[in-house]
């Protein structure tokens, strides 16, 4: 029997952009002067030939339905100039090269049920993962915490109050795929991974397991007289690294997987250098379908931030101003010995001096 | 019409409220879909029983190794068949997007259409990688989605140990803060490696991030494995109309306390016109008749922020290029690692400026492909190796810009010093 034929791919790579940039962005590509934002939502960018492009920005839902995009397409064919483009945080924008055209698009998105904001000192749209939808090794979901997040922080989305912009991320288990942020909600396992010894068997290349583990606590062993790995409880930090090429390796639990909040990463270069994100709270309940406990600590925590830092302060800024004994005072969550560092370099982040804060 | 949906308690709670909702739109593709119906199905009982029910797999297109994410469910009956049959095989597409993420509607029109023909009907703009994820095709319509996608002029990205797809921020396009042209970079770097992005054969994931500035909206430093970061090396240009502008909008307090006194090196002052040095790396703006901020371009570390809070009254100088770090990663499986500066400054005007670039990352990927640990990260090989033994086999001059500080330790052997002044001299000389 002939094989059948099959289509070579072309490898193209990275297509031009050029071909779906708006045509004033094209003419003015690498020669804008500044921008200011005249609302909530819109950028308003001026070129040094005097051209000038409002951006109109929107929230999705970032998993989104052929519906959903033909509908922002048709939002862009009829109240825009039919180019848009994403952020990173999976907003939309539209471009337009006419003033005039900003507030009919506005009212039409929000028709629609489209947010307009996520620009400057707002909170945007929070940086997340796929979860239960679509990961093979989630702990928990993305599109509903995320969902359930947003409408719970809609107002700050859509008005510009927040003392600096305010970056959110949820990750599904500890590998962080949302990335750093102001504030991360992150998967926290709390028991080591149960292991299914006829899976090991099976499908598992041993060497491999026992070299992913950070802390060398997973060794060949034989059970039940086959060869297996075991884990030595006291040492596993509960990370799940064994787990994403394993599955035998079973780290999520429904009730001893739970969420942790991180706080204080910044990825600018502006003021300070970018910083990572510090554990700040855990055993968090993961509870869907709207995971309110996760929510109301998100809120006191950014509701605490935006009443106490001062203009241009990031969530770090904030934190490295008043220290941190204030800021769990402020927060009032519960400084537990969990969140002293203990793995590699970790005395850096120990109090070497006589700085307190009285 | 599809077939009858599943009840869904938990799922039709995320259907209220004002933030658009992803539950609404999956019930839409139901109304049409078997595979939605299905899809729906498996994620309620993932809220019901707080467990993930897909599991990987190999399924790819022809002539490739890479780009698709495989899901098979997991969700089997007692009889070991799937629960939810017609979402058994929930495929993802990994595109590389055009740089930016700019697109028009006739583009996205043309993605709805195929994917409604050959996939689910979900598309995610964009994943954490960056991105459009075709999401949820059986194994034997990926290559028929591909086909069509690939016919449109776009590729597949890179998945498991591979180059895989590179972001770029807004940059020259729409930003005033663009230091180089980050889509033709992008471009030129990426398309360098399409056999690395789509026959994953490296010990782990390679990832390029560009961003215009240091503001570094692509987070590079954080996730990349090589970061791309513009700057300048002349001064800092100033607009007196615009800062004029700005200073009689804000006033004092704020020009004080929101712009010198968050400057992290102290390199602003005010000072009455008058009085601001004439020294060749002093920038100066005025902000009213009689007084003017005094910039010391020699003492400004580039960091954005004065920019930022005076846009157009403040700007990058023109003798733009970029800063590069290697190394930058997440945090399996020794902790998070930020990059590290390799190269301080590099031009990336002309086409030759690029190719430098284009082959420190190839010499740079060539290293990594023959020296890490299978499963190790760049950032991670370096910190095994130690910074010199990277730049040794790099040919790239140690620099006082890749450190916070020297060495605080006395534990290395140091009898090669007297050989090492004299080469730098030799250098010093020889420019």
């Amino acid at each position: 029997m002939s094989q059948p034929q099959m289509r070579r791919p072309v490898e193209s790579g990275v297509p031009d952009n050029q071909q779906y940039l708006h045509p004033v962005l094209a003419k003015n590509y690498g020669n804008w002067k500044y921008h200011d934002r005249p609302r909530p939502g819109v950028l308003h960018h001026v070129a040094h030939s005097g051209d000038e492009v409002w951006s109109v920005r929107a929230g999705t839902q970032r998993q989104m339905d052929v519906y959903t995009i033909r509908k922002l397409c048709d939002i862009a064919d009829k109240f825009a100039e039919g180019r848009v483009r994403f952020t990173i945080r999976s907003n939309i924008e539209f471009i337009v090269s006419d003033e005039k055209k900003v507030a009919p698009l506005i009212a039409e998105l929000e028709k629609n049920g489209f947010p307009v904001g996520g620009t400057g000192n707002s909170v945007t749209m929070i940086a997340h993962t796929q979860g239960w939808l679509h990961c093979d090794i989630p702990g928990t979901d993305a599109s509903g915490v995320v969902k359930s997040l947003m409408d719970e922080l809609i107002h700050e989305f859509k008005h510009e109050e927040m003392p600096n912009r305010v970056h959110l991320s949820t990750s599904c288990c500890e590998i962080n795929c949302g990335g750093q942020a102001d504030l991360a909600i992150i998967v926290q396992h709390t028991k080591p991974p149960k292991i299914n010894h006829d899976l090991v068997a099976n499908v598992c290349e041993r060497p491999a397991v026992v070299a992913r583990c950070p802390v060398a606590a997973i060794r060949p062993a034989m059970v039940n007289g086959k060869p297996s790995l075991e884990v030595d409880e006291a040492k596993c930090v509960c990370c799940g690294a064994c787990y994403p090429p394993r599955p035998p390796m079973q780290i999520n639990d429904p009730e001893y997987s739970k969420l942790a909040i991180w706080v204080g990463g910044k990825n600018s270069n502006a003021r300070g250098k970018p910083t990572f994100m510090k554990m700040v709270a855990s055993g968090i309940p993961n509870n869907p379908p709207r995971w309110t406990e996760a929510a109301e600590l998100v809120k006191k925590i950014l509701h605490t931030y935006k009443e106490d830092a001062r203009p241009w302060e990031r969530m770090a800024d904030w934190i490295d101003r008043i220290g941190w004994p204030r800021f769990f005072e402020k927060t009032g969550l519960p400084f537990t010995k969990y969140l002293v560092d203990d793995w590699r370099g970790s005395r850096a982040n120990l109090n070497a001096s006589a700085h307190i804060r009285f | 019409m599809a077939k009858k949906p599943h009840d869904t308690p938990n799922l039709d709670q995320l259907e209220s409220g004002p933030w658009p909702s992803f539950v609404t739109g999956l019930k839409r593709l139901a109304k049409d879909k078997d595979q939605a119906v299905d899809l729906l199905g498996q994620l309620e009982a993932s809220y019901q029983t707080k467990k993930g029910y897909w599991k990987g797999g190999t399924v790819g297109v022809f002539g490739y190794g890479g780009g698709v994410i495989p899901r098979f469910t997991e969700l089997k009956d007692e009889k070991g068949e799937p629960v939810y049959e017609d979402a058994a095989e929930f495929h993802t597409l990994r595109v590389m997007p055009p740089p930016g993420m700019h697109y028009n509607t006739d583009i996205l029109r043309k993605f709805c259409d195929l994917w409604e023909k050959h996939g689910s009907g979900l598309i995610a703009f964009h994943g954490q990688s960056g991105d459009i994820m075709f999401q949820g095709a059986t194994t034997e319509n990926v290559q028929k989605a591909f086909d069509e996608i690939n016919e449109l002029g776009f590729d597949l990205g890179g998945a498991g140990p591979a180059v895989r797809t590179a972001m770029s921020c807004v940059g020259a396009a729409r930003c005033e803060q663009s230091c180089y042209n980050e889509a033709k970079v992008h471009r030129a770097v990426l398309n360098t490696f399409t056999d690395d992005i789509h026959r994953p054969s490296l010990p782990y994931k390679f990832k390029f991030k560009f961003s215009g500035c240091p503001n570094d909206c692509m987070n590079s430093i954080q996730r990349a494995d090589m970061s791309v970061i513009g700057t300048w090396r002349d001064n800092m240009r100033t607009d007196d109309a615009l800062a004029k502008k700005w200073f009689a909008k804000h006033g004092m307090n704020e020009l004080v306390n929101d712009v010198v006194a968050r400057c992290p090196t102290k390199a602003i002052q005010i000072k009455e016109i008058k009085a601001v040095r004439k020294d060749a790396h002093i920038s100066s703006v005025a902000i009213n008749d009689t007084q003017g901020l005094e910039i010391d371009n020699k003492d400004c570390v580039r960091c954005m922020h004065c920019i930022n809070v005076m846009t157009g009254a403040l700007a990058p100088g023109k003798d733009k290029g970029a800063t590069v770090l290697v190394g930058g990663k997440s945090h399996l499986k020794i902790g998070g690692l930020m990059g590290t500066v390799i190269l301080p400054f590099i031009k990336l005007e002309s086409d030759e400026d690029i190719e430098k670039l284009v082959d420190f990352g190839q010499r740079t990927i060539d290293f990594f492909a023959e020296n890490a640990l299978e499963h190790e990260r760049t950032g991670e090989m370096i910190e095994r190796i130690g910074l010199s033994n990277f730049l040794e086999a790099m040919e790239i001059d140690v620099d006082a810009n890749m450190v916070t500080t020297p060495r605080m330790n006395p534990y290395v052997r140091t009898d090669g010093w007297d050989e090492e002044v004299a080469k730098i001299n030799a250098k010093k000389h020889s420019a």
